[in-house]
């Protein structure tokens, strides 16, 4: 005679439950401390590089939404473009990195950064040298191999976390 | 070793606290009055802390740890959070209904531990009739919740109130029918000569009135697996929708203290109250209060919750034959043995609730299947 | 005498407290039980069709990532075989054995959601929710590593990727094939056989063989209630004809049964995983396709086993560089279908869990 459903389900699920109490939580204590992310992250801000940037504007071309305006007048005498305004909507980006990949220049660049959120709607769009690279605006790796190999090496919780099997 | 009486015990008798201590019977009332008020308080801040951060480690996270050292403050912070908040009440409530509700909810959780000895003697009143008294007196909270959801004039909290009523009432035959198995071994209806008759605790005499205790006294104090009247997958909240403010904390606060009294009636009864060697027997008391609600909060970890049906029909038809089949053989073997139950009876007791939990498990079926519905368009 | 009771409508609202996004029942209750049930979607409605035609190509799959959004790699490789379809284009075959690698995590990926999403349904006080977000973590820290996002890649290109994988992604990804199954077991031991779970979910919900083909289900729903039809062995893309793996199907498609099959298809792309891994050779990521993409005039019809089920894009070409039609054939629109039948008969609460069980995502079902 078979016999099921006497309790010993439960009682196998609160064992596991009683072995989770003594592991180490996978919590991460933010902002006390952080996690590297991605070397390829696609952080919420456009890094330009004026000196490379010819004003072809395939980025504005590429991007989905339109999120890139740029105005360009003919520099006559060099026969060149001059870039006279370069402005991106970062709230209205989506992120998915089309631009920066279509760039046959490579003069634009994924931000690093993530915690770039600002207080007033107009600090969102940023425009000519707003959008050079600094100190707080690095460029990420995103379709940038040579950026991303200088990049910390992104934290995975594979390797945080050690539990015994 | 016997069981033995407890009118033959004198070693215990000295030691017992005399029942005016320390110079009285108004003394004696208030300083137990406020040792019981600073107890209920300052521990279901702790329970609420423990539930908290106990069901975080659980869960692979760390629980609450902003507010004060360990996050041992989370609790005042949340009282002071819920003091500083606007109480509303509904335009079409009953005033004064709405109003005493959580009062007479509250009120019969402070008064269960005027029986529940923390020493030898040491308990604000001595009733002959303890454990009687303890179960006539939670009764009064299932009234405060039926106040609430009739007092809300809201449709779904008298739903959830009339639900609460049905199982509370419910659980409390098979809690009760255990309790009196418990009450024929110990020959005393008060609490401290049931603590006093321990020895050996009574869990192991008795370990399916236990079971049934515990499950029915989960079930009353509405806490998981049974907490479908606070559950998410209800529509409202329950009898507690309309209420915010203090009010809210004072049913949040009858939650957790009836989570508390329970464990202190369950370490009392089942696990030997006081009693144990070397540390100071309060001590003990709060040890074994401790462990009883992590068991609490272990279960309510890990197990989902049970439909109303599926409740009810735990109740009916699993938990009270059961109770009365452990009432038939315990009041057996305290005829053939009357100054005592020998040892050799807790493998006897053990081997009769493993057959008998294997034999309901066969029999007895959950709740309803899909009822056949005129479709209606 | 008899009591005259009168049925009353329960509006469970856009809002719920359990997930699966804004929803709404307008559910016709007599007493505890359902008699009728009606659904009410299109709160998320954004125009993703009607969008599609004013992208390229290529921007439409930043698009379809949105869809469902706990799948996005699925999304992506449904909509890219369209275009190849349509314009004629091979992939390389590392290409394709990376595809088949992204698709089997992002299914484990998806199914814990949906498996952690029914348990908190049942009442499991968020316990098996957040374990499954753990293991979770691991898998989006893997598709972080690749794209540099952690919910919608865009990672997918027309003709293979822009980027190839990186050093450390191969051996993650092994240790992650290494010690999954073990978790998987631990997890069945918490909650497989536990006895209220069973009373709650088993029975619970049924959904026939011959009614469940009828309304066009796919997916786990299908494959639970015991038709065994999987669009990898059926109508094989993407090179999944070479890879040995079992269809888990159940027998009485109720609840149980579809939170077991979910389970077992954790499973079954473990072991896809581990055989794909060593096989993709290097070479070339992409083929060559232009920046602008025009297909020739025509339609095609590309379709997956996405993890919800099967989903399919029909792509309209006009010969310009954006498409003239692309219409999205979402499983959970049409697993819905089922829905009121599967929940007439039982009480609120069932309610609840039969439509956490059918596992939808309210960006598929409203686009």
């Amino acid at each position: 005679m078979k016999f099921e459903r006497y309790g010993k389900g439960i009682a196998k699920g609160m064992m596991v439950t009683l072995k989770h109490l003594f592991r180490h939580p996978v919590t991460v204590q933010y902002p006390e401390q952080r996690l590297h992310t991605s070397r390829r992250i696609r952080g919420n801000e456009l890094v330009w590089d004026n000196i490379k940037c010819t004003g072809c504007a395939t980025c504005a071309k590429t991007c989905p939404l339109g999120a890139i305006q740029i105005v360009t007048s003919v520099n006559a005498v060099e026969n060149k473009y001059k870039v006279e305004k370069i402005e991106v909507d970062t709230g209205y980006c989506i992120q998915c990195g089309l631009c920066v990949e279509a760039c046959p220049y490579n003069a634009l660049f994924m931000g690093y950064a993530y915690e770039r959120a600002k207080y007033r709607r107009a600090e969102v769009i940023q425009t000519n040298e707003a959008l050079l690279a600094s100190k707080e605006r690095q460029p990420s790796g995103y379709a940038h191999p040579e950026i991303a190999e200088k990049l910390p090496e992104q934290t995975l919780l594979l390797e945080r976390i050690f539990e015994e099997e | 070793m016997v069981l033995s009486n407890p009118g033959i015990n004198t070693l215990f008798r000295a030691a017992s606290l005399p029942p005016d201590w320390p110079g009285g019977f108004w003394w004696h009332w208030l300083v137990f009055t406020v040792i019981i008020l600073a107890f209920v308080l300052t521990l279901v801040m702790g329970f609420i802390w423990f539930e908290r951060r106990g069901m975080g480690r659980m869960q692979a996270r760390i629980g609450p740890n902003r507010v004060g050292p360990f996050g041992l403050l989370q609790p005042v912070a949340d009282a002071v959070k819920v003091l500083i908040k606007e109480d509303i009440i509904p335009a079409k409530a009953d005033r004064l209904v709405h109003w005493l509700a959580p009062i007479v909810a509250f009120t019969p959780v402070l008064l269960v531990f005027a029986v529940v000895p923390f020493q030898n003697g040491a308990l604000l009143a001595d009733l002959n009739i303890g454990i009687l008294y303890v179960v006539a007196v939670s009764s009064v909270t299932a009234v405060g919740i039926f106040m609430a959801g009739w007092g809300s004039s809201n449709k779904y909290a008298l739903l959830g109130a009339m639900r609460d009523i049905a199982s509370v009432v419910s659980y409390e035959i098979p809690v009760v029918i255990s309790i009196v198995s418990v009450v024929l071994i110990a020959g005393s209806l008060s609490l401290n000569q049931i603590v006093l008759a321990q020895t050996l605790p009574f869990i192991l005499f008795q370990p399916l009135a236990f079971l049934i205790f515990f499950i029915g006294a989960s079930a009353e104090i509405n806490r998981a697996p049974f907490d479908l009247l606070e559950a998410d997958s209800e529509i409202v909240a329950g009898f507690h929708t309309e209420y915010s403010g203090m009010k809210f904390a004072l049913f949040y606060l009858v939650e957790y203290g009836e989570a508390l009294a329970i464990s202190a009636i369950t370490a009392t009864i089942f696990l030997g109250g006081w009693r144990g060697p070397w540390l100071p027997p309060w001590l003990w008391f709060l040890i074994k209060i401790g462990a009883v609600f992590f068991f609490m909060v272990w279960i309510r970890t890990t197990v989902p919750r049970v439909r109303i049906d599926q409740l009810m029909a735990l109740a009916w038809k699993f938990l009270f034959p059961l109770a009365l089949i452990n009432l038939v053989i315990t009041g057996t073997e305290v005829l053939v043995w009357p100054e005592g139950l020998p040892w050799f009876l807790i493998f006897v007791n053990f081997a009769i609730a493993a057959v008998l939990i294997l034999l309901w498990s066969k029999l007895f079926r959950l709740g309803w299947g899909r009822v056949e519905v005129r479709t209606i368009r | 005498m008899t009591l005259r009771t009168e049925p009353f409508v329960l509006n469970i609202g856009p809002v719920h407290p359990s997930t699966h996004g804004v929803f709404r029942m307008r559910a016709t209750l007599d007493g505890e039980v359902i008699v009728n049930l009606e659904p009410v979607f299109g709160y998320l409605h954004r125009g993703i069709e009607k969008l599609a035609e004013e992208r390229t190509y290529t921007g439409v799959i930043s698009l379809t990532d949105r869809l469902d959004y706990l799948a996005s790699m699925s999304n992506n490789l449904a909509y890219v075989l369209a275009v190849e379809k349509l314009a004629g284009i091979s992939v390389p075959e590392r290409a394709q054995y990376l595809r088949v690698i992204l698709a089997e995590l992002q299914r484990i990926a998806s199914h814990l959601i949906a498996v952690g999403a029914f348990l908190n349904d049942c009442g499991a006080y968020f316990t098996p929710f957040l374990y499954m977000f753990r293991e979770r973590e691991k898998i989006v820290d893997l598709f972080e590593m690749l794209s540099g996002q952690r919910l919608l890649y865009n990672y997918m290109r027309v003709g293979g990727f822009n980027q190839d994988i990186p050093d450390e992604f191969m051996p993650a990804l092994a240790k992650f094939v290494d010690t999954m199954p073990h978790f998987i077991d631990e997890y069945e031991q918490l909650l497989a056989q536990n006895e209220i779970l069973l009373a709650r979910a088993k029975g619970v919900g049924i959904l026939p063989k011959e009614p469940a083909i009828n309304v066009s289900a796919s997916g786990p729903v299908l494959r639970a209630s015991g038709v065994k039809w999987d669009i990898r062995k059926a109508d094989p893309y993407c090179l999944y004809d070479r890879f040995e793996f079992d269809i888990p199907t159940g027998t009485a498609g109720d609840c149980y049964d579809r939170y077991r099959v979910r389970v077992e298809e954790m499973r079954q792309s473990l072991r896809i995983l581990k055989q794909a891994m060593p096989q993709m050779p290097s070479g070339e990521i992409k083929s060559e396709v232009p920046h602008l993409l025009r297909p020739p005039i025509g339609e095609a019809y590309g379709r997956i086993e996405a993890p919800k089920g099967e989903l399919g894009f029909y792509l309209v070409s006009d010969n310009s560089i954006a498409p003239y039609r692309c219409h999205i054939r979402a499983p959970s629109l049409l697993n819905l279908t089922a829905l009121r039948e599967m929940i007439i008969g039982w009480k609120v609460a069932d309610a609840i869990i039969i439509f956490g069980s059918i596992d939808i995502t309210m960006g598929e079902v409203d686009r």
